[in-house]
C-alpha cells in the first residue's frame, strides 16, 4: 500500500519545511546535550546531555524508530545538517538549479559564498560499510565511559557533528551518513525489517525518463543525498528517506509502502560480507552489554570503564576477539555443518554471507531486550533531567525533584522473553527462507538447522543474561 | 494440509500452556529467616546474587564500602540506603517468586545506572517459560518444515 496516495502524507512529506522544522529542533536538542555535556553537571544521570541520548533518544531509536520506520531518524538526524547546508549553499530547496547545488543566488558575504565544497566523489574502495563498521567498534570499545560521562558523551557528539562537516566540505552527498556514522550502519543494517519502504512505483517509466533528476537533481530537489539510485533500489539498507526524490521526480514515481516487516531480508541481490559483519557486531556487542553492562560483575564493568588500563586492554581485546572472530568463526562452523549435512553444492562462503541475514532480526530483538532493562527503570530521571538540563539546580517545568523511580520493573523481565523468543523465532524462519532460496525443501532444512540452532542457542544465553 | 493443521493447533495449545499455564512448583511458605550483608562498592554490590526461596522472611543489611549507596529490589518496589559507616537494614517477606534485580537507587558516580545485582526467590518461572517457548518454536520450526510458512507475515 502506497502511503503517499493520501494527499495529507504526501504535502507533509513533499513540502520541506516540516522536516527542517524537526530537524531544527532536533539540532537544537543536539546543542542542548553537547552544551550541557561541556558544561552542566559531571553526574551524568543528573545531566541532560547523558539523560537524553542515552536514555530518552537511545529508548525512542531502538524500541519504535529503528522497528517501526526503518531509517527514519536518518530523516530527521540534526548531526548532518549543518555540513549539508554549507555543501549546498542552502538551508532548504534548491531553486535556481546549477549543478554543484551551491553558489549562484546567493547574498554575498553570508557564510555560504565563503565556503567552497569540493564535491568529490567518495573513493570507490570505501564504497561499503567497513569503515562504518569500523567507527562503530571504536565507539563501542569505550561505550562504558561514553555512555556514563557527560564530558566524554559531549565530546563524541562533537566529534561527529565536526566529522560530518568536514567530510560535506570534501565529498559530495552524504558521505558521512552513509560511509562512516556509526550509528547509520546499525540503523540501515536494521531498516530491512521495518514495515515501510521508498521505491519506485514503476521501473518503466524510469527508464524513460532521461535526466534521472531523482539522481541528479533539479530546481524541486537535490540528487539523492545518499548516492543511491532510487530506480535500482531493492532494500533499505541505504536509503536514508529524506524524501529528495519525492520531490524531484517529475512523474509521481515514487511509492512509501507500507510492507510485511522484514521484506529486504529475502532479496538475494546486494548480500556482501561488510553487511553480514555488521551482523555480527551489533549481535555480539549486544550479548558483551548485557554482560558486561547489566550483568552483576563489578570487576567487568570497571574493567570496561578504566580506558588505557591494563584490564581495559584486557576487555577491548576479548571484545574485538568475540565479536570479529568467534562469533563469526563459529556461525561459520555451523554453516559448514549444514552444507555437509545437506550436502549442498553451495559454497561455504556464500551461504555464510546469505545466512548472516538470519541475524538481523534475532540482533535487532537482542537490542530490544538489552534496552528494555536500562531504558523503563531508568526513564524517571528523564523528567529532572528536562526541568534541571545542566544539573544546576533548576526547576524549569517543576519536575527536577522528581526522584528515582524504575518504571514497569515488574513488566520489563515479560517483554523482554517475549521479544527474544519473537526475534529467535523471526531469525529461524528467515534462515530457512534463505536456505530455500538455492535447495529444495528437504535440503533446505537439513541447510538452515545449525543455523537455527546457532540461533536458539544464543537466544537462550541472552535470556540467561538478561531474566535468569 | 490436515496434518499441518492439527500441528499447527498441537504447537500453539503447547505454547500457550507454557507461556501462561498456572504452575505451582513453589513449596509451601517456610518462613526461614535470611539475613544477608550485602556490600556495596565500586559499583558493584557484594555478595551479587541473593538465593531465597518463597516466604522466607529476608534481611538485607546493606553496607556501603565507598560512598552512599541505595538498593531496590524490582517488583518488589523496596529500596534502603546506606551512608558509609552508617549500615541500613531492609526486611521483607519473599511473597514474590522469580528473579528481580536489584538496583542501586542513590548517584553513586559514573556507573551508577549499571550498578546491578540479583534477588532470586525460587524457580524462575519466567525463565523456564521462555526457555519452553523457544524450544517449542525450535521444534515448529524443524517439524513444520515447509519453508516459509506463514510465521512472520
Ligand atoms: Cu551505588
Amino acid at each position: 500500500m502506497n502511503l503517499l496516495r493520501y494527499p495529507l502524507i504526501k504535502t507533509l512529506l513533499k513540502n520541506r519545511w516540516p522536516q527542517f522544522t524537526i530537524m531544527l529542533v532536533a539540532l537544537a536538542g543536539f546543542l542542548l546535550a553537547v552544551l550541557s555535556g561541556l558544561f552542566g553537571t559531571p553526574v551524568g544521570s543528573r545531566n541532560f546531555g547523558i539523560v537524553f541520548v542515552w536514555i530518552a533518544w537511545w529508548a525512542i531509536l531502538m524500541l519504535v524508530a529503528v522497528p517501526f520506520l526503518g531509517r527514519g531518524w536518518c530523516s530527521i538526524c540534526p548531526i548532518p545538517a549543518p555540513g549539508e547546508w554549507l555543501q549546498r549553499g542552502k538551508l532548504l530547496g534548491p531553486g535556481e538549479f546549477n549543478h554543484r547545488g551551491h553558489g549562484e543566488n546567493q547574498k554575498k558575504g553570508s557564510v555560504f559564498s565563503v565556503v567552497k565544497p569540493l564535491n568529490r566523489r567518495w573513493p570507490k574502495r570505501f564504497r561499503n560499510i567497513w569503515l562504518q563498521n569500523g567507527t562503530f567498534l571504536l565507539v563501542a570499545l569505550f561505550s562504558a565511559v561514553i555512555l556514563t560521562q557527560p564530558r566524554v558523551t559531549a565530546i563524541v557528539l562533537a566529534a561527529f557533528l565536526f566529522a560530518a562537516v568536514g567530510i560535506s566540505l570534501i565529498f559530495e552527498r552524504r558521505a558521512f551518513c552513509r560511509y562512516l556514522c556509526p550509528v547509520g550502519g546499525f540503523i540501515g543494517l536494521y531498516s530491512q525489517l521495518a514495515p515501510v519502504e521508498v521505491r519506485v512505483v514503476d521501473t518503466a517509466v524510469c527508464a524513460s525518463h532521461v535526466e534521472k533528476t531523482c539522481y541528479t537533481g533539479s530546481v524541486n530537489g537535490y540528487g539523492c543525498p545518499w548516492d543511491v539510485f532510487p530506480p535500482g533500489m531493492v532494500k533499505n539498507t541505504y536509503c536514508g528517506t529524506c524524501m529528495e526524490c519525492l520531490r524531484t521526480c517529475p512523474h509521481d514515481n515514487i511509492a512509501i509502502n507500507i510492507r510485511p516487516f522484514g521484506a529486504d531480508l529475502s532479496v538475494e541481490r546486494n548480500r556482501k560480507l561488510d553487511e553480514a559483519y555488521k551482523a555480527f557486531i551489533m549481535l555480539g556487542a549486544a550479548a558483551v552489554y548485557s554482560t558486561v553492562l547489566l550483568g552483576p560483575w563489578g570487576a567487568l564493568k570497571l574493567a570496561a570503564y578504566s580506558v588505557g588500563g591494563l584490564p581495559w586492554l584486557a576487555y577491548a581485546a576479548s571484545f574485538l576477539t568475540f565479536i570479529l572472530l568467534a562469533l563469526p568463526g563459529l556461525f561459520w562452523l555451523t554453516v559448514w555443518a549444514g552444507k555437509k549435512i545437506s550436502g549442498s553444492a553451495l559454497p561455504v562462503k556464500e551461504s555464510f554471507v546469505a545466512q548472516s541475514y538470519a541475524l538481523v532480526p534475532l540482533g535487532l530483538a537482542a537490542w530490544a531486550a538489552f534496552s528494555l532493562s536500562f531504558v523503563f527503570a531508568n526513564f524517571s530521571y528523564v523528567l529532572a533531567a528536562l526541568s534541571d538540563p545542566l544539573g544546576w539546580g533548576w526547576d524549569l517545568i517543576g519536575t527536577a525533584g522528581v526522584t528515582w523511580t524504575p518504571w514497569l520493573a515488574g513488566l520489563t523481565p515479560f517483554l523482554q522473553v517475549g521479544v527474544l523468543v519473537g526475534g529467535f523465532i523471526w531469525a529461524a524462519v528467515t534462515s530457512r527462507k534463505i536456505a530455500a532460496e538455492k535447495a529444495d525443501s528437504a535440503q533446505a532444512v537439513k541447510l538452515s538447522t545449525p543455523v537455527i540452532v546457532f540461533c536458539l542457542a544464543f537466544t537462550l544465553t541472552l535470556m540467561g543474561l538478561l531474566v535468569a | 494440509m490436515k496434518r499441518i493443521v492439527v500441528s499447527w493447533a498441537v504447537l500453539g495449545a503447547a505454547a500457550l500452556l507454557v507461556a501462561f499455564a498456572p504452575f505451582n512448583l513453589q513449596p509451601v511458605t517456610s518462613n526461614v529467616e535470611r539475613i544477608f550483608r550485602v556490600e556495596a562498592g565500586d559499583f558493584a554490590y557484594s555478595p551479587a546474587v541473593l538465593h531465597v526461596n518463597p516466604g522466607d522472611n529476608v534481611t538485607i543489611k546493606l553496607v556501603a564500602t565507598d560512598v552512599v549507596h541505595g538498593l531496590y529490589v524490582d517488583g518488589y518496589d523496596l529500596s534502603v540506603i546506606a551512608e558509609p559507616g552508617q549500615p541500613a537494614v531492609l526486611s521483607f517477606t519473599a511473597d514474590r517468586p522469580g528473579t528481580f534485580r536489584l538496583r542501586c537507587s542513590v548517584t553513586c558516580g559514573a556507573l551508577h545506572p549499571f550498578m546491578t545485582g540479583k534477588l532470586k526467590v525460587g524457580t524462575n518461572l519466567l525463565l523456564w517459560r521462555g526457555i519452553g517457548l523457544a524450544l517449542l518454536a525450535f521444534l515448529g520450526i524443524l517439524t513444520l518444515r515447509s519453508p516459509g510458512l506463514p510465521i512472520v507475515h
